[in-house]
């Protein structure tokens, strides 16, 4: 019985640390206008053109992202499967990577390596710096998305896929996008919703980029104000849960439409 | 007719190659380029000549209090986290709470290990700064005032209990299936060889578990170690971990030497490859049990 008590000592800790810095920030974030709770902070946020710019350009950037790394990753990962067996630790080892190389690290590279002075100076204009950070978030989101779609595809059968694929007369393209992306479709949504989260909140390759993202805007309001903050944490957070929420509603959908077949 | 089926699986490897050459390319220019790039830099000086200067001006005290707290703070963060969450993951698995717990556990701890950065910092102001909820409601309450006693979130401690938000989650998302993967037979076997509670645990459960909880131990460093974004916007930069200290490098310079940032970066690379070698190693280990 012993056992059970400190189970629950253990979740009620749990629940109060998880649970009191979402209580205060969302007490907080109600608390502009004085002696009664009001949504004036949200409204504030919400007014201010800043926050629009920014949050859009992130949104579009995470867009791009999750495109880019649908192209890189999912023909890579189809291949290894199919033909490169061999490769597939070289491969994993470099997608791991970007757990290891510290993003500030990362973004410190690409400040020296593609500045003006440099062979593909893409820091030189604002369009330049906009695919450089695209980048950026793409290897960010590299270990996610590959592991994802890895795990998709283990799941199917592809080479026998591709086979009949190539006995209809199927060329490489049609393959992939008529008959591989659909199969793992689930698995491609899971790890773009999850490369969204990372890429709307990202900071630091941002801020050191000089672009105007979410991330540094955050940052920038939290230095100057006192209750916008709070609101803009739980916005974050809500976008966080909502990545999340959507990530376990496609893998559930998945889950149906396996069993149906 | 046979010009047909040779010629076939020569086309299909051209385009097999050409399938990962995007992939090969993304990697070298965004990935290992840039690395390599602040690597050899810090082993040049201003002249472009090879030199060990950049690595010896890193052991100047200044540098060295920065990679201490930052390790300490990655360590103190790691430790707690890999404790608490094992706690929290054990009592849902192990300790008899009610089924019900388990999935809405699962899905806030992705939610949580992901809530980091910039907004992370704001919710522990809202919450323990000096204004804060938790803060406010001490001292009304209880009469508990946690500045008056030296509390500081600016501070390490204030810090290590900030991360603890993303790290504790983590490790609860890593141990649950490794608890789950903790056979029945075994305990069984134990039980019926006379093992005690405590015995079953110290011979059998945390030998087998032993390398997850080190290697999670080894990644939830890593990750705390190259945390920027909420340090930075918690503290500015008055408290100067590493990867602050190399931030205000980048942006302004302020070690007035280049050479000596990539140094400082070079000094971070070492540290969290480090401590992900580790972990990937522990992994390859720790997979052996969970067939």
């Amino acid at each position: 019985m012993s056992k059970k008590i400190w189970s629950w000592l253990a979740l009620v800790f749990g629940i109060l640390y998880f649970g009191l810095p979402l209580l205060g920030t969302l007490e907080f974030s109600l608390k502009m206008r004085r002696g009664v709770y009001s949504l004036d902070a949200y409204a504030a946020v919400l007014n201010d053109p800043q926050f629009r710019a920014t949050f859009s350009y992130s949104v579009i950037m995470a867009l791009f992202t999750i495109v880019l790394g649908v192209i890189i990753v999912v023909p890579t990962a189809y291949w290894v499967q199919l033909k490169y067996r061999r490769l597939r630790p070289f491969i994993e080892f470099i997608t791991l990577l970007p757990l290891v190389i510290p993003p500030i690290v990362v973004v410190f590279g690409y400040i020296r390596l593609y500045n003006t002075s440099s062979w593909l100076p893409l820091t030189g204009s604002a369009m330049g710096t906009n695919i450089l950070l695209m980048f950026g978030y793409a290897t960010l989101s590299l270990p996610y998305m590959y592991r994802a779609v890895d795990t998709g595809l283990r799941a199917i059968d592809v080479r026998t896929l591709t086979e009949a694929a190539e006995s209809l007369g199927a060329n490489w393209l049609t393959i992939m996008t008529r008959v591989i992306m659909p199969n793992v479709l689930v698995a491609i949504l899971s790890g773009a919703f999850l490369t969204f989260a990372i890429v709307i909140g990202e900071f630091v390759m941002a801020a050191l980029l000089n672009r105007p993202a979410f991330g540094p805007y955050l940052q920038i309001m939290g230095a100057n104000r006192a209750y916008e903050p709070a609101a803009l944490a739980v916005i974050a957070f809500a976008i966080t849960w909502a990545c999340m929420g959507l990530i376990q509603l496609v893998t559930r959908f998945q889950k149906f439409s396996r069993v149906a077949r | 007719m046979s010009d047909v089926t040779v010629s076939k699986p020569k086309t299909t490897r051209s385009w097999a190659w050409l399938g990962i050459a995007p992939f090969i390319l993304f990697a070298v220019m965004f990935l290992i380029l840039p690395t390599m790039h602040i690597i050899i830099g810090a082993f040049k000086n201003q002249q472009g000549e090879v030199t060990l200067d950049n690595i010896r001006n890193l052991f100047q005290p200044s540098i060295m209090a920065s990679y201490w707290i930052s390790i300490k703070i990655s360590v103190a963060s790691a430790f707690f986290g890999c404790l608490i969450g094992f706690a929290i993951a054990a009592s849902v698995t192990l300790g008899g709470l009610p089924k019900w717990i388990r999935a809405p556990l699962m899905t806030f701890s992705g939610v949580a290990s992901n809530f980091a950065g910039v907004p992370l910092a704001f919710a522990f102001i809202a919450t323990l700064g000096r204004l804060g909820l938790v803060t406010v409601l001490l001292k009304s309450w209880f009469g508990i005032n946690i500045y008056a006693m030296g509390f500081n979130l600016l501070s390490f401690f204030g810090l290590t209990i900030t991360y603890l938000f993303f790290q504790i989650p983590l490790m609860v998302l890593i141990v649950t299936p490794a608890l789950d993967g903790l056979k029945k037979e075994w305990k069984e076997a134990a039980q019926i060889l006379g093992a005690s509670g405590f015995q079953y645990w110290r011979m059998v459960a945390l030998p087998i578990l032993w390398p997850t909880l080190l290697g999670t131990f080894a990644l939830l460093f890593a990750n705390a170690f190259g945390a920027v974004a909420t340090a930075y916007a918690l503290t500015g930069s008055s408290l100067s971990i590493v990867p602050i200290l190399l931030f205000a490098q980048i942006r302004g310079d302020v070690l007035q030497d280049p050479h000596l940032g990539y140094a400082l970066a070079f000094g971070m690379i070492v540290i969290t490859g480090f401590a992900n070698g580790i972990y990937i190693w522990m992994r390859t280990r720790a997979e052996r049990w969970m067939k």
